[in-house]
């Protein structure tokens, strides 16, 4: 009933959201003068990004984690097969020999964004359609082949009992991360060296004729990428499905004999949990423009649980809020922490290179030890405080976050 | 047949390291049932405490030190990080072995800059020997008889004192070892001291054979210890030395095979191969009890 009447405003705040993106990141061509940080070029844009990627990949964990209480640590793995998936799919032919020199070119002879360049015609605005559904399929083809992995990983490894299935999962990551080293299959994967030359999110952006950009639309891509897959799952977390994965977290035993099949379910959480991360793992290569599997290690997985424990386990918009922050914080806010300070000749102590990352790990324990809730336990945000955030009003947000009660009646 | 022997010798060598730290996580895991992620990284700081401590001061009075202060380490970690959650669920406590991973990996890229360092040489240790006819360093020959008289000693030490009855008692059941009146934030305590200090004589002979010490050094040989622990059934001492065993020199003969396969890159991935046909078709390991869960 409830969810009824707050669809509109729900909506009505999205749509907000993703508008004001892209005045942002388009401001600075609208209104000439302006501070370093609405510049192109400033870290801003560069935070929104990828906390707009890794918030996708947060709130994927937090379903599984957090919603089916399956402790899974494969994430970084079922990124890996995304990225992979995602980049060799549209590496354009012309790039592949490029790309793949040491193999003496591609054993794929095959890319998307040829295939819709060849219907649509490569330039002008059937060119812009070939992209966006070029890169629309191969996003999808990537969540595809992580969930399909995860579905047969899923029979050995689902029937594990919580740290058990940590291990394991984590070990599949390792597996896949290895094999796709592997200099075997270097004619697919171009073994340890990266792939590159795919589109990216800054092939968003609309140029005129001499490359001059019109519509900055680099960080309104990811956005609105995150919030429609954000969107479904909140819609499979309220849906039937979504109460029996917290009846399976709560209690496996009272479920089963509620009538919940117990290994369907967690297939389910984990398949649909991990085709969001490779859709994730896709946007993250688009992100940082080329595909490689060293950047896929188990600290990738560990960072993003640590954002999960922060913005609470069980709360979607907890970790979104924690990824932006998160990001903000490590990329942006505490860089001043790594160069060496002078206040009035006196040295500050302790500031060098990697300091950053220590104050930043000492703040982590401090919230897993003290605030095991998080920022929103398992609460999520009321959607009035929402269409605040949404609208820019950052603060209020914070102080305005209302318990919604029991989730299952959100 | 040379060639053989030599794979052969620094399998058991390996394997021996790895069996020392997985000696901590067996340990740690039959008590807490907790994996202690930062196991791998208290390993780590050992290899680097090492490195400081031997460039200032002489290697007799270093090496007893570096132990002294990876156990007090290792102590520290237990207290501040997993004893306030003693009562909380057993994810949050893994969440928090892999926060304290993440800032002893943070912190000591920030102290070492980052930098991989390269570990003394250990005069006698790192002299080489003779043996049927390969060349192969002291450290090689002496981890697994090492090894071996540390499991005796550990073993005598869990089945003859009281200290290791109760370490079996807490095992067993907290709530009722408790109740028999075992202190068992001590025998806790014991137990990270044990593993620690394991872990830090692992520490010595792991990187006398290895180039350097990195932040993530530990994180690797930490987890195919576990993995190592898992084999042989958790809490079982002898089964993880049996897995750390195994997994050294199966570790070591995948990275012997012609280069031409190009297999190497598999070496770490057959670990969690094996870990996971383990789990699927034995889960209570070769000498772990099968868990019996009650409703």
């Amino acid at each position: 009933m409830k969810q009824k009447n707050n669809l509109i405003p729900a909506l009505t705040g999205i749509i907000l959201l993703l508008v004001f993106v892209i005045l942002l990141e388009n401001i600075s061509s609208l209104i000439p003068n302006l501070p370093q940080v609405f510049q192109p070029t400033s870290p801003l844009f560069t935070v929104l990004k990828k906390a707009a990627v890794y918030s996708l990949v947060a709130v994927s964990m937090n379903l599984l984690n957090g919603f089916t209480g399956l402790f899974s640590l494969g994430q970084a793995g079922f990124m890996l097969l995304g990225a992979y998936t995602y980049a060799i799919l549209t590496v354009p032919s012309d790039m592949k020999d490029q790309v793949y020199y040491l193999f003496g070119g591609c054993a794929f002879d095959f890319s998307l964004v040829d295939f819709f360049r060849s219907i649509f015609g490569a330039g002008g605005f059937g060119g812009a359609v070939a992209l966006v559904l070029a890169c629309l399929t191969a996003l999808i083809l990537a969540g595809c082949v992580a969930g399909l992995f995860a579905y047969l990983i899923g029979f050995p490894v689902l029937r594990l009992k919580s740290d058990y299935l940590a291990i394991a999962t984590l070990g599949f990551a390792e597996i896949l991360r290895a094999i796709f080293q592997w200099q075997k299959l270097g004619p697919i994967t171009n073994g340890a060296n990266m792939i590159k030359g795919f589109p990216t999110f800054s092939d968003f952006n609309i140029t005129d004729s001499s490359g001059n950009v019109i519509l900055r639309l680099s960080t309104f891509v990811p956005f609105l990428l995150t919030t429609i897959c954000i969107v479904l799952i909140v819609c499979l977390i309220n849906s039937s499905y979504g109460r029996a994965f917290k009846s399976i977290r709560d209690d496996e035993i009272a479920s089963e004999a509620m009538g919940i099949g117990l290994f369907k379910h967690k297939t389910m959480s984990f398949v649909i949990s991990s085709f969001f991360a490779g859709v994730g793992g896709g946007m993250f290569a688009m992100y940082v423009a080329n595909a490689q599997a060293k950047a896929f290690t188990s600290t990738m997985t560990y960072e993003i649980l640590l954002i999960v424990v922060i913005g609470g386990i069980g709360s979607v918009s907890g970790s979104i809020i924690a990824t932006f922050l998160y990001v903000a914080c490590s990329e942006w806010w505490l860089r001043f922490l790594d160069s060496e300070m002078y206040i009035g000749g006196f040295k500050v102590p302790l500031l060098r290179n990697g300091f950053r990352m220590v104050v930043f790990s000492v703040v982590i324990m401090v919230i897993v030890l003290f605030f095991s809730q998080g920022i929103m336990g398992d609460r999520e945000l009321d959607l009035k405080a929402i269409t605040g955030y949404l609208t820019g009003k950052k603060r209020a947000k914070a102080k305005e976050k209302v318990p919604a009660g029991k989730e299952g009646d959100k | 047949m040379e060639y053989v022997i030599s794979v052969l010798l620094s399998g058991i060598s390996v394997g021996g390291q790895y069996a020392l730290i997985a000696i901590g996580y067996t340990l740690v895991y039959g008590i807490l049932r907790l994996i202690n992620f930062a196991h791998g990284d208290v390993f780590m700081v050992a290899g680097l405490l090492g490195i400081y401590l031997t460039a200032t001061l002489p290697i007799s009075i270093s090496l007893p030190l570096v132990i002294v202060l990876t156990v007090a380490l290792g102590f520290t970690i237990e207290r501040a990080a997993y004893k306030p959650l003693r009562e909380a669920p057993r994810m949050s406590v893994m969440i928090s072995a892999i926060g304290v991973s993440y800032l002893l990996q943070n912190t000591a890229t920030y102290v070492t800059g980052g930098q991989p360092m390269t570990y003394p040489t250990i005069p006698f240790l790192s002299d080489t020997v003779n043996v049927a006819g390969t060349q192969t360093k002291w450290v090689v020959l002496i981890t697994p008889v090492l090894v071996l008289i540390l499991v005796i000693a550990l073993t005598q030490l869990i089945n003859k004192t009281k200290v290791g009855m109760a370490m079996r008692a807490v095992s067993k059941d907290f709530e009722t070892s408790r109740l028999m009146g075992i202190k068992i934030h001590s025998v806790i305590s014991v137990t990270f001291i044990i593993g620690s200090a394991l872990a830090a004589v692992g520490s010595v002979l792991f990187f006398t054979n290895y180039p350097a010490v990195t932040p993530t050094v530990g994180s690797m040989p930490g987890l195919k210890a576990f993995v190592a622990a898992v084999f042989g059934g958790i809490g079982s001492i002898p089964g993880a030395v049996l897995g750390a065993f195994l997994i050294g020199i199966c570790e070591t003969i995948i990275k012997g095979l012609p280069s031409s396969w190009d297999v190497s890159v598999f070496s770490d991935a057959f670990t969690f191969a094996l870990l996971i046909v383990i789990l699927a078709f034995k889960p209570q390991g070769l000498f772990g009890e099968a868990a019996t869960d009650k409703v």
